[in-house]
């Protein structure tokens, strides 16, 4: 036995790496489609939000210094994440990433019963949104990982595991 | 992958497998840690056909590329004069403008702290208390009602812009006539918001006091005094602003320059309008309590004689009786103080309230001056209310030399949403808070973008969103944002009304001698054709504008 991983059945492992590379291209291409996107800021997107953490965030949009760091954090880091999750490299610090990512984004449009928002624009939402259910998702990932049976963690962690 | 696979060690045991063991082992160790490598690849592709999609914004981004970044902020010149101000006319217009001063009621800055502290996201108290100081001081206040008077007093002395408690500076003298007023060493300039019909003889005694101006819409009441006024302002030499705000927006100002670059081709036809759907937009204004015969002055109110005349004259002259009154001139009538803009005896109707908004932006963005002819349609259709102006009015101006049409179309029941239009042989633009340019499928200009599938026509190309250095097509949520607001009052982070920016440049002229953006020139070309509309709709017929002897002909 390599170590823990090896208990899951094929179909597991398969889905569980179907998983961590869609979401890890989810994550990419919003990172990519920023730096693609000349002057992107999330200026409109933190001035939208709503809830208890709402002063926070357009605090955050308030301030020059303060939004050019959300914006470079939200263009590089969602590329990072991505591209870890994707390769399987560093799986476990990928995973907190998007989890980190995926919590504040929740926390800026939380889906409450009187707050309607500009964005996003598409589905009904109670509570529990599509962020909230990928957080899940990483949960998952983050207790069943994949990245050293496939992906580059085979190679790095190879002499810890044996 | 089976547990077989993962196990090294169980096919180190099978014989056959023995001397490729170390080959296949650290290719299969290689192909499970690259796998998912190739996801990359897919990756780079998907971006790589959705860049070669979006192609068409690119090429929008570059037609669309403008050499000026449009700021309506200068910063004030550094060693500006104090300027003192007297105020003529604080009811609703006035009021609003003192606002945008800088000088509150205490009683407004205190609702507006109330505000933020039920709301902390209304940062209307915070705006105005950090609004930029513009050197002035109102020193002098005049206004017929009271009420209206006391106001102006309070909040021309609240100088540190408090609430109810505060400490006030000086209280601005409240002058009973105007003229009184105008005639005080210690006012530089006047802002004027009374009724219509005092507009142009109010300004015209202020430039003969030699007093800078600052004039609510619409310029004048009745033809004659037009010109006298344009002759009367630029032999005084003052600085002279007629109060249309729209002379900041900055979507105009890129609409100019879009038309300057012709990328709408032959323009022919223009469409503007106004929609409103409630009794204070169809001017029903409440009637203060303590107004009556003592604390209004009637008889100032009632007009300056000379004008009255020029009215009255033309009004019998044209066969147009019925529109005067109904109410006899002298008679006492709350309705007609504070609900003057229902009655021709002192308004001058949709065509110089909105009507003349919509054309002055017109006429910043295309220069369109007066037109040749104007004739209208419409009626009292909605608010039967006794008043003779009508609240449904459609007029058309044409500009034959320029060979294009300018429609306004205006119902006061109706909230319906309609952009102002600018329709061209190669592209539209449509104007609101935003800007958006559509491509004619039967542009000529831009044929061959059209034909090899750059410009998709027919579809949104081109949106500008102010406040936002962008000038690709943005995304729908911009969109949402400017509409709602968001985005397009911000200035380096700060809310800024138009109406302040357009008081602030008339300050800074009077500083330093420059025009105005909406000067006396542009004034008369406003009130003319406005009064050519008002007259087409009045006689029901055609008025064509004789451009060499400057005068209004029915043809």
């Amino acid at each position: 036995m390599i170590n823990k991983q090896c208990n899951n059945s094929k179909g597991q492992v398969y889905s569980l790496l179907t998983l961590r590379v869609l979401i890890g291209w989810y994550f990419l291409y919003e990172g990519l489609a920023k730096v693609f996107t000349p002057k992107w800021t999330a200026y409109g997107y933190l001035m939208d939000s709503k809830g208890l953490f709402a002063p926070l965030y357009r605090m955050i949009a308030g301030n020059p210094d303060l939004m050019a760091t959300a914006d470079f954090i939200n263009i590089w880091g969602l590329t990072l994440v991505g591209l870890l999750l994707i390769l399987g490299l560093f799986e476990k610090a990928g995973y907190i990433g998007a989890a980190l990512f995926l919590i504040l984004y929740y926390l800026s449009h939380p889906p409450l019963l009187q707050a309607t928002y500009l964005l996003p624009t598409e589905g009904s939402y109670l509570w529990v949104d599509k962020n909230l259910v990928m957080l899940a998702a990483v949960a998952v990932l983050f207790f069943f990982p994949t990245a050293k049976r496939i992906g580059l963690d085979r190679i790095i962690f190879k002499n810890k595991t044996k | 992958m089976s547990e077989k696979d993962s196990n090294p060690n169980e096919k180190t045991n099978h014989p056959e497998n023995k001397n490729r063991k170390p080959v296949s082992h650290g290719r299969r160790e290689a192909i499970k840690a690259l796998a998912t490598v190739p996801v990359l690849g897919a990756v780079a592709y998907g971006v790589y056909r959705k860049k070669k999609q979006e192609t068409r914004n690119i090429t929008s981004a570059n037609m669309f590329h403008f050499n000026s970044e449009i700021s309506p902020l200068s910063p004030l010149a550094p060693d500006g004069k104090t300027i003192r101000l007297g105020i003529i006319g604080s009811g609703i217009r006035g009021k609003q403008l003192m606002i945008a001063l800088g000088f509150g009621t205490p009683q407004y800055v205190e609702d507006l702290k109330q505000a933020h502290k039920q709301d902390s996201s209304d940062n209307r108290y915070q705006d105005f208390r950090e609004q930029e100081d513009l050197k002035i001081v109102i020193t002098a206040v005049c206004d017929i009602f009271d009420v209206h008077a006391e106001e102006a007093i309070a909040a021309g002395a609240n100088i540190h812009r408090e609430g109810l408690n505060g400490q006030y500076g000086a209280a601005p003298r409240r002058y009973r006539h105007y003229r009184e007023l105008l005639a005080a060493d210690d006012v530089d300039a006047v802002v004027i918001a009374a009724p219509d019909h005092w507009h142009g003889q109010m300004a015209l005694d202020a430039a003969r006091a030699g007093k800078h101006v600052y004039l609510e819409k619409p310029m004048t009441w009745t033809v004659p005094e037009t010109y006298t006024l344009r002759e009367g302002i630029k032999q005084s030499g003052i600085i002279f602003q007629l109060g249309h705000q729209n002379r900041q927006v900055e979507t105009n100002m890129r609409a100019r320059e879009i038309i300057e670059k012709g990328l709408l081709g032959a323009v022919s036809l223009i469409e503007t309008g106004t929609n409103r759907n409630d009794p204070n937009g169809a001017w029903v204004y409440p009637i203060h309590p303590d107004a009556n015969p003592q604390t209004i002055d009637w008889k100032q109110f009632e007009g300056e004689p000379d004008r009255v005349k020029e009215y009255m004259d033309y009004m019998t002259s044209a066969g147009l009786a019925k529109y005067v009154g109904p109410d006899p001139r002298d008679q006492f009538r709350l309705e007609r103080f504070f609900r003057w803009r229902c009655w021709w005896d002192y308004s001058t109707g949709l065509s110089g309230d909105l009507l003349t908004h919509e054309f002055d932006a017109m006429n910043q963005i295309m220069d369109l001056g007066i037109p040749s002819s104007a004739s209208s349609s419409g009626g009292v259709y909605f608010f039967r209310d006794g008043r003779t102006v009508p609240d449904v009015l459609q007029t058309t101006f044409e500009y034959a030399d320029r060979g294009l049409t300018m429609l306004y179309s205006a119902t006061l029941a109706s909230q319906f949403n309609r952009s102002r239009k600018i329709m061209g042989h190669d592209a539209t633009m449509e104007l609101g808070n935003t800007l958006t340019v559509t491509i004619d499928p039967r542009s000529e200009q831009y044929r061959d973008k059209i034909d090899n599938g750059t410009i998709k026509p027919g579809e949104p190309f081109y949106h500008y969103v102010p406040g936002k250095s962008i000038d690709a097509v943005t995304s729908a949520t911009e969109l949402y944002f400017a509409e709602r607001g968001l985005l397009y009052s911000y200035v380096d982070g700060k809310r800024y009304n138009t109406t302040y920016l357009h008081l602030r440049e008339w300050l800074e002229c009077i500083r330093s001698g420059k025009q105005t953006s909406c000067n006396i020139d542009r004034g008369f070309e406003e009130a003319i054709t406005a009064h050519m509309g008002t007259r087409a709709y009045l006689e029901g017929r055609t008025m064509y504008w004789d451009a060499e002897k400057e005068e209004i002909t029915r043809g």
